[in-house]
């Protein structure tokens, strides 16, 4: 329904701008055109959408998610205490964790479920836990080694180097990170469970 | 020969990916063909969302609503030191993901892929995630009611992801 709402707001607001500045005629013409470059930009995305899902099944089944869990485990305990007391919250936490680096959307969404209803089974309440805050703030703030799908686009517009922000990305995604999961700490201190 | 580290590190990976699933006796190019083929599942579905969302981006650009927004939201932008043409990527960003997607692509067109607004909207698009939608759906599955801080300690992560990635474009 969101989206419903999105796509009439869009539309109406288009309107109104049109009649009050005058743009009927941009307006009218701008209905075919988009339609056409939505479907030019999604053609033009195709190859490396296609060429990065088959790297990541490739990825996953090479074990690089496996090697990726082991160097984060360190990492992954200090965040959420229960990671070392229960197996199998540690196993879709950090296969969630690693699946959403290397960019498997797919794969990581289940895993991160299954990892949400764990650390509410021990919290025991419909009220969110500290950890289970943290791991919705990890999630909303992704970290993505290769964002596939952006390169996709600056590709299919002519770009001659779609890597090149990669440096920019890691270090904006570990700064929102960092900071959202600074934010949930303190927030966590202040934030009385009702 | 201009070279840089960042130009290795794609075929670095693919190559990475490609010798460790062999050596482990899988089959590679299988695995990437079924992989592919998933891709184009994944764009079928992507296809009519990004066809009607930039028809709706391009009346908003065409009919000036765009730069009329841009322009009333640009105070509050330039405190902050985002570009003020990322106004609307800003603001969808955290709802929906296809619909960032194409406000995004229409930015780069706009403004060409390679300008300092391009690559701004592109480490955006990249270093964020639909919020709001990932919220529902992870409380949504474990039955959470009370929320608590989770929506702002995220949407304060948003904040500084749209920060930063103003500064990074320039890299």
């Amino acid at each position: 329904m969101v989206m419903s709402w999105i796509w009439t707001g869009m539309i109406a607001v288009s309107v109104i701008a049109g009649l009050f500045l005058g743009t009927g005629q941009e307006l009218a013409a701008a209905i075919p055109q988009g339609a056409q470059s939505g479907i030019n930009l999604a053609i033009s995305m195709a190859g490396s959408i296609c060429l990065w899902t088959g790297v990541g099944k490739l990825m996953e089944h090479a074990g690089l998610t496996g090697m990726l869990s082991r160097l984060l485990s360190p990492l992954l305990g200090k965040l959420f205490p229960s990671y070392r007391k229960d197996r199998s919250l540690a196993c879709s936490l950090s296969a969630n964790v690693c699946a959403n680096f290397l960019g498997l959307g797919n794969a990581a969404t289940p895993m991160g479920i299954q990892a949400a209803q764990r650390l509410a089974q021990h919290g025991n309440s419909q009220i969110a836990s500290d950890e289970l805050c943290r791991l919705i703030v990890l999630n909303t703030a992704s970290i993505q080694l290769i964002p596939a799908n952006v390169a996709a686009i600056r590709t299919a517009l002519g770009c001659a180097t779609p890597f090149d922000i990669l440096p920019g990305v890691w270090i904006t995604s570990i700064c929102s990170t960092g900071l959202g999961l600074c934010a949930a700490w303190l927030l966590g201190k202040v934030w009385r469970r009702r | 020969m201009a070279q840089k580290m960042t130009d290795y590190i794609v075929p670095l990976l693919l190559l990475l990916a490609s010798a460790l699933a062999l050596r482990k006796k899988e089959n590679t190019y299988e695995l990437l063909l079924s992989g592919a083929a998933d891709g184009l599942k994944l764009l079928l579905t992507l296809i009519p969302a990004l066809i009607l969302l930039l028809t709706a981006v391009t009346m908003l650009r065409a009919s000036g609503a765009m730069e009329a927004a841009s322009a009333f939201l640009a105070p509050v932008f330039q405190y902050f030191g985002i570009p003020p043409e990322t106004a609307m990527l800003v603001l969808i960003r955290p709802i929906s993901g296809s619909a960032a997607l194409a406000v995004g692509a229409e930015l780069m067109q706009q403004y060409g892929v390679d300008s300092q607004i391009g690559r701004t909207a592109a480490i955006m698009l990249g270093s964020t995630e639909t919020t709001f939608y990932t919220i529902s759906v992870y409380f949504g599955a474990a039955g959470i009611k009370k929320t608590r801080y989770t929506i702002p300690a995220a949407l304060i992560a948003d904040l500084t992801g749209f920060l930063v990635a103003s500064l990074t474009a320039r890299l």
